[in-house]
Formats: structure tokens, sequence, C-alpha cells
């Protein structure tokens, strides 16, 4: 027996959508953000001939790396939400969200990179020190925007993928996108709808996000 | 108030694990199997068939597992069939899997030249006789490791069941975490059980591309 969909009561709480779809594109804002400097300081640390020479610090990096690629998004969030107050460090549900989703694509987007970064031509890097550029200026002027650039396809899936994930963080009451869906199922009883509504809003909003997305690179990281 | 020892939180996430690699195993082998018949379907010169399967992987790789998952628990339902967390978890997982799958074996396929498709035709192979004989066989050694890279994203996947109450390794967690009070212990237990289980695909993925590229060369 199909029972008839009813959109209209999921509807009339579009309020409750709308604070949500914003909390998505914020976090997956701030995520992007300072995930990809973290993932950019990662790739550079495990660069060779370009980061910091120290093994040490390269197997940590390595272990951070592996350690967050093996495991999954969900386990990360509850870690930092339930598991830190143990150590007596209370963080709040967004705060908590924020910092899963910055761990976790760094971990990812530092792997782009340096994929980026091992097709870089060395006579490119020869010539940065023959210049005597510093290593850092080297990174930055001369490896980094060309290893962008080759990646940037990549990197945008994965920034869309960490988008989605953050449909996770409404389990520990963030109140993105899938926790107003969540609400707005309990305050109905129209659970199949919202959820369908909900889908449909993340779909527009990963279609939309790699439209801008790849024209931010076509703007700013192309024929520069 | 029972006390529990280390061993104890271990050994109840350990029989946990067991769900979360029947759920990927199934969601993998369900998943590979829809995967190759979309394939195949993308493939064939059927009218729209193309804009269907590309339709397909697009709402599923655009739209977050979870909703999938909540979509798959509730819409079943709508059918009038009672729902289990195991068979929506089975279910979407499956059909996620699909679309990632088909996904990349496309692009495995479209890596093999043209002229082998036209070899094969000139050879008065049908279209089934071409992909069988001539472009899977050479296709399926690319295709071995992202496919076998992309199990470690099923088993990652698989954790997201526990939200619509499926009993596997990250709600066996909660669950013990709620009934310890250990919450750091705990999740880093089941952190550390995922790596175990998802380390050594990432390294098997990681050599056979090593190989593959290495063949190439």
């Amino acid at each position: 027996m199909l029972i008839a969909l009813d959109f209209s009561a999921v509807l009339s709480s579009w309020p409750l959508l709308v604070r949500g779809v914003l909390w998505t594109i914020g976090l997956t804002l701030v995520g992007t953000v300072l995930g990809l400097l973290l993932g950019t300081a990662c790739a550079w640390a495990r660069a060779r001939n370009l980061g910091p020479r120290s093994a040490t610090l390269r197997g940590v990096v390595a272990s951070y790396v592996e350690l967050v690629r093996n495991t999954p998004f969900i386990v990360q969030l509850f870690f930092l939400f339930f598991g830190l107050p143990a150590l007596g460090l209370k963080l709040s549900p967004e705060l908590a969200s924020v910092l899963a989703m910055v761990i976790n694509l760094g971990a990812y987007s530092s792997e782009i990179i340096r994929a980026g970064i091992e097709a870089t031509p060395r006579g490119q890097i020869e010539a940065a020190h023959s210049l005597a550029l510093t290593p850092g200026q080297t990174f930055r002027r001369v490896v980094l925007p060309p290893a962008l650039m080759k990646v940037w396809p990549a990197m945008v899936s994965q920034i869309i993928i960490v988008m989605l994930g953050s449909a996770v963080c409404g389990q520990i009451s963030t109140p993105e996108l899938s926790y107003a869906a969540n609400l707005i199922s309990s305050n109905t009883f129209r659970a199949f709808e919202a959820f369908i509504l909900a889908t449909v809003v993340y779909l527009a909003l990963s279609i939309l996000t790699r439209r801008l997305l790849m024209w931010v690179g076509a703007r700013f990281l192309v024929g520069r | 108030m029972v006390d529990f020892s280390l061993w104890d939180i271990l050994r109840n996430l350990l029989m946990a694990a067991r769900w979360t690699v029947s759920l990927s195993l199934i969601a993998f082998i369900g998943g590979g199997l829809v995967g190759l018949l979309l394939l195949v379907l993308r493939l064939s010169k059927l009218r729209g068939a193309q804009r269907v399967v590309s339709v397909y992987v697009q709402v599923f790789q655009g739209t977050p597992l979870l909703m999938q998952l909540f979509l798959a628990y509730f819409g079943i339902a709508l059918f009038g069939i009672k729902t289990s967390p195991w068979t929506a978890a089975a279910l979407a997982l499956t059909l996620y899997t699909s679309a990632y799958l088909t996904e990349i074996w496309r692009g495995c396929v479209a890596s093999i030249p043209k002229g082998q498709w036209e070899a094969a035709q000139s050879l008065a192979l049908n279209f089934g006789e071409q992909l069988r004989h001539v472009v899977l066989p050479q296709a399926l050694r690319i295709a071995v490791p992202p496919t076998v890279g992309f199990l470690v994203q099923v088993i990652k996947g698989t954790a997201l069941a526990s939200v619509i109450g499926f009993v596997e390794l990250t709600k066996a967690g909660s669950m013990i975490s709620n009934a310890t009070y250990k919450p750091f212990l705990v999740y880093a237990c089941v952190a550390l059980l995922y790596f175990v289980l998802c380390f050594p695909v990432s390294l098997v993925a990681q050599s056979l591309e090593r190989k593959l590229h290495g063949n190439r060369r």
C-alpha cells in the first residue's frame, strides 16, 4: 500500500530548513578554508626537498593522514565530542563539527595536494633554488599554484564530500540541514517527506558548489 | 555497578565488528553487481540509458549517505513492508556503492583505446562479445586498484548505519560508552578497530596501483 505523500506540513516549516541550509553552508565554508590550510601545511611538511627535513614531523603528519583516512568521519566526530570531555576538554557541538571537518579535509587534501606537487617537474624547484628562494618561498610561489591547478577537480570533489559528510554533524545536535530534517520529521510525523526535501536541497547545494568552485578554479588558479 | 575491563570493551566491540564486516561485504558485492549492470546499460547504445545512469550516479554522489539511509529506512515502510535497520542499511549501501563503482569502472572502460572497440567490431563481434572478450578484460586490470580502494569507503560508510539503529561497530561503541562512562577509551578503541579493518585494504590498493603503473612504463 502506498501512502500519499504530503509536503504541506513539511514545507510550512521552511524557516527551520533555511537555518539548516545556512549552517551547512557556514560549516562547509569554514571547514574548507581551514581544512585546505591544514592540508597545504601537511603537504609541505611531507614534500621531498621542500618541507622541513625533520623525520619526526614527517612521521607524525603521515600517521595523522593515514589515521584519518582509514576511520569513519562519524567516529572522528564522536571521539571529539564525547571522548575529549573525559580529558577535561569540552567542545560545543558546533565547534566539534568544524574541528572534525577541518581535521578530515586536512588529511584528504594534503594527499591530493601532494599528488599535484609530485607532478611538478624537478627543474622548476631547481630553478627556484638557483634564484636563491628559500624552501618556503619556493613552495608558496613556484610549487603550490601549479600543483593546486592540476588537482583542483579532485579537490572540488573532496570539498563536496566533506559538505555532504557534514550531515552527520546533526547527530551531535549541530543545527545543520539534516538536523533540521530530523526536527521537522518529529514535529510533523512526515519523515519521508522531510528527508526527501532535505536530500533535494543537498543535491542542489552540491551541484551549485561544484559549479562555483570550478568557476573559482578557472578564474583564480588558471592563467595567473 | 559492574566494572568493565579493557578486555570486556574490546571483546564486545570485536563482536560488533562482525556486523560491520558483513554489511560491508553485502554492500560491496551487491553494489558491484548493480554497478556492473549499470555500466553495461551505460555502454550500450540504448536510447536514454546513458542519461538515466548519469542522473542516478549524480543523485547518489551528490547527496549525503546519511539521507539515503533515512530515505531507505522510511521509504520501504511507505510501501507497507516492515523495515528492519538491516534491510534499509543493506539497500542504501548497495545503491550508494553501485553508483560509485559504476562511475569508477566507466572511467576505466573509457581509458581503453577506441581502436580496440573498432577492431572487435571489425571481427564481427556483437556488443556483448566486444565487451566480454575485448574491452572488459583490459579494463578489469586498470579497475582493480581503485575498486579495492573504494572498499575502504564502503567500510567507513557502514558506520552511518548506526544512525538508523543498526548495531555495528559505531553503534556498539556508543552503547558501551554509555554503559561504562569511558567515552574516550571506547571511541579510541572503535577508531582503532576501523583502522585495523581499513588500513590493510588501503595498503593493498596502493601496492596494486604501484604495480600497475610499473607495468605501464
